[in-house]
C-alpha cells in the first residue's frame, strides 16, 4: 500500500511517497507524484487528470521505470510482513500505578471524574504498592526493562506509597538481574523543592501537566475551589526544568474545542523554556463542550500544518526543542511486533487501582466488567487479557487500508471502546489526527534531512 | 534517480521482527491518550548504538 500527500512549507510544494508496509518515505517531483496517484489507484482532480494528459509519454514511462526499480528492491508498494499476530497475554512489562484517587485540582475535561474515577476517594497503601511490584517481577517472563508509571488523581499527594514502591521495585529488582524505570504524571501544584530534588532523582521520565497559554491553561485546570492554577504550576515546572538537565521530562498539554489555535500553546510552552512537549487532543463525548468534533478537523489539520512549518523554523534557528508526535524514528524506530503490540493494554501493560485490583489500563480503572485481578489473588479474569491479545491491526476492519497503521498500531482501546461500546470499534477522530499527525512528522523527518 | 529521492527506505523492515519486548511501552511515555509507537526507539538499536560509541 502506498499513501501519496504533499506539504507546501516556505512558497513550496514538497511531494511525498510512503510505502505503509515496509516503512520507506521518498520524495518526489510533482510529474512522479501525478504518476504515483494514477498508478496506485489515488483519486485525481480533474485538473489532475489534465495534467497528466499533457505529459509528454518519454517521461512517464521514465517514472514508471524508476517505480518498477524500487519495487524490486522492496521500497514501494511492498507487501505485508507479518500476515497474524497475537499478542503475548501471560507476561506484563509495564504498571500505572494509580497511586490516589485524588486530586488537588477539578479540570474540566478530566477521564477521570475528578481524579476519584466516579468513586470515594483513595490513597494506594504501601503494601498493595509492593504487592504491584511482587506482581510485575513474578509476571515479567525473560524481560529485563520493567515500568512503573505513577498516576492518579495526583500521585504527588501519596509520596509515602511512591517512595515505598521505588525503594522496594529497585531492591527486588536487581536482586534477580532486572530493572525497573518510573515514570510520573503530575500536575506539578505539589512540586516542592523536595519533590523536586526525589523525583529528578528517581523519575526515569516525569510528565508535567500545564496547557500552553495562561489563558486556555487556566479555563480549563482551576482548582478544587475554582482557582486559576496556571502562575503556581508555571513557576514549579520551571524549576523542575531547569534542574532536570538533559533526563527525560514532557511538558504535556491537552487541547480542546476551546482553543483550536493550539500551536500557540505548543509555542508558548517552548516559550516559557520548556524543550520537550507533548500536546494531546482531548477525548470527550460528542455533548461535553470542550469536545473536539468532526465539524472542526479541518481547521486542527491547518492547526497541525502551522505548527509543522513553526516547528521546523524554530529547530533550524536556534530554539530546537522536540514535539513528542512528530518524534518519529525512522531509522532506529520500533520493530515489527511492536508495533503490532501497540500500549499492549490488557497484555504487558496493566493499571492497578487503590485497592489493588488490576484493569487493562488506567482508563479502564473503575470499569469493573474489566476487572482482571487483584495484586493480593493474582489474575483470576485471563479471558479479559485474551481478548486484548488479539487487538491488533492487522485484524481491525478500519485499520486495513489505512497508511498510519504501523504508527498508531491500531489507536486507543479505552477510546475504542467509550466511542463505539466494542474493544475494536473505531474512535474515527482520533484516526484521523493519528493521520495528519504522521504526515506532518514524515514532513519535518524529510525537509530536516535536507537542512 | 531522476523524480525520486529515497529519504528514508525500509524502516519497518527490521530484522528484530521477532521482537525482545524490552522497549519501553508506549502508554508510559508522555500522551497516556493518544496511543503512538512510531516514535518509540529500539532497545536493541539503543545498545548497538551505546556499543559502537564506547568502541570509538
Amino acid at each position: 500500500m502506498v499513501h501519496t500527500f504533499k506539504f507546501p512549507y516556505e512558497n513550496k510544494m514538497y511531494y511525498f511517497l510512503w510505502d505503509v508496509e515496509s516503512g520507506s518515505l521518498l520524495q518526489v517531483d510533482k510529474v512522479a507524484f501525478l504518476c504515483a496517484k494514477k498508478k496506485f489507484n489515488k483519486e485525481l482532480t480533474d485538473g489532475e487528470v489534465k495534467e497528466i494528459s499533457s505529459i509528454d509519454s518519454s517521461i512517464i514511462e521514465e517514472i514508471f521505470a524508476e517505480y518498477d526499480e524500487l519495487e524490486k528492491e522492496g521500497a514501494l508498494n511492498s507487501l505485508p510482513l507479518v500476515k497474524t499476530f497475537k499478542k503475548n497475554a501471560e507476561e506484563i512489562k509495564a504498571l500505572c500505578l494509580h497511586v490516589c484517587h485524588d486530586c488537588n485540582l477539578n479540570c474540566s475535561y478530566c477521564f477521570a471524574g475528578g481524579g476519584t474515577y466516579n468513586t470515594e476517594k483513595d490513597y494506594m497503601s504501601p503494601e498493595v504498592g509492593k504487592k504491584a511490584v511482587d506482581l510485575l517481577l513474578a509476571k515479567s517472563g525473560k524481560r529485563k526493562n520493567l515500568e512503573i508509571d505513577f498516576f492518579g488523581g495526583e500521585p504527588l499527594l501519596n509520596m509515602e506509597t511512591v517512595k515505598t514502591v521505588v525503594d522496594y521495585g529497585n531492591q527486588k529488582a536487581a536482586e534477580i538481574g532486572k530493572t525497573i524505570s518510573f515514570t510520573m504524571t503530575t500536575n506539578c501544584l505539589l512540586l516542592n523543592d523536595e519533590n523536586i530534588e526525589y523525583l529528578n532523582k528517581t523519575m526515569d521520565n516525569v510528565v508535567l501537566s500545564i496547557d500552553g497559554r495562561e489563558s486556555v491553561h487556566n479555563a480549563t485546570r482551576k482548582s478544587k475551589n475554582g482557582k486559576a492554577s496556571y502562575e503556581i504550576i508555571l513557576r514549579n515546572a520551571q524549576k523542575f526544568r531547569a534542574v532536570r538537565g538533559n533526563k527525560k521530562y514532557y511538558v504535556r498539554a491537552t487541547f480542546t474545542a476551546g482553543n483550536l489555535d493550539f500551536s500557540n500553546d505548543i509555542l508558548a510552552l517552548n516559550d516559557a523554556g520548556f524543550d520537550q512537549i507533548s500536546v494531546e487532543p482531548v477525548v470527550l463525548p460528542d455533548d461535553n463542550p470542550l469536545a473536539l468534533k468532526k465539524d472542526m478537523l479541518n481547521k486542527i489539520f491547518a492547526e497541525y500544518e502551522r505548527f509543522t512549518c513553526e516547528y521546523i523554523n524554530r529547530r533550524k534557528n536556534g530554539k530546537f526543542f522536540n514535539f513528542f508526535h512528530f518524534l518519529i524514528d525512522l531509522e532506529h524506530g520500533a520493530c515489527q511486533n511492536k508495533r503490532l503490540t501497540g500500549c499492549g493494554a490488557g497484555t504487558e501493560y496493566l493499571a492497578v487501582s487503590p485497592q489493588g485490583d488490576i484493569f487493562p489500563c488506567h482508563q479502564f480503572v473503575g470499569k469493573n466488567e474489566f476487572l482482571i485481578g487483584n495484586v493480593f489473588t493474582g489474575i483470576h479474569n485471563q479471558n479479559i487479557r485474551e481478548q486484548f491479545s488479539h487487538l491488533c491491526v492487522l485484524n481491525k476492519p478500519h485499520c486495513q487500508e489505512c497508511f498510519a497503521k504501523y504508527n498508531c498500531s491500531g489507536g486507543c482501546t479505552a477510546n475504542s471502546f467509550n466511542f463505539t461500546g466494542t474493544l475494536d470499534g473505531q474512535y474515527e477522530i482520533g484516526c484521523e489526527l493519528a493521520k495528519k499527525r504522521l504526515e506532518c512528522a514524515l514532513t519535518v523527518a524529510a525537509i530536516e534531512k535536507q537542512l | 534517480m531522476k523524480h525520486i529521492t529515497k529519504l528514508f527506505t525500509k524502516s519497518l523492515c527490521k530484522k528484530h521482527e521477532t521482537g525482545c519486548g524490552e522497549c519501553q511501552s508506549s502508554c508510559q511515555s508522555a500522551c497516556k491518550t493518544s496511543c503512538t509507537v512510531g516514535n518509540q526507539s529500539c532497545k536493541q538499536e539503543e545498545k548497538i548504538n551505546i556499543t559502537k560509541k564506547e568502541n570509538i
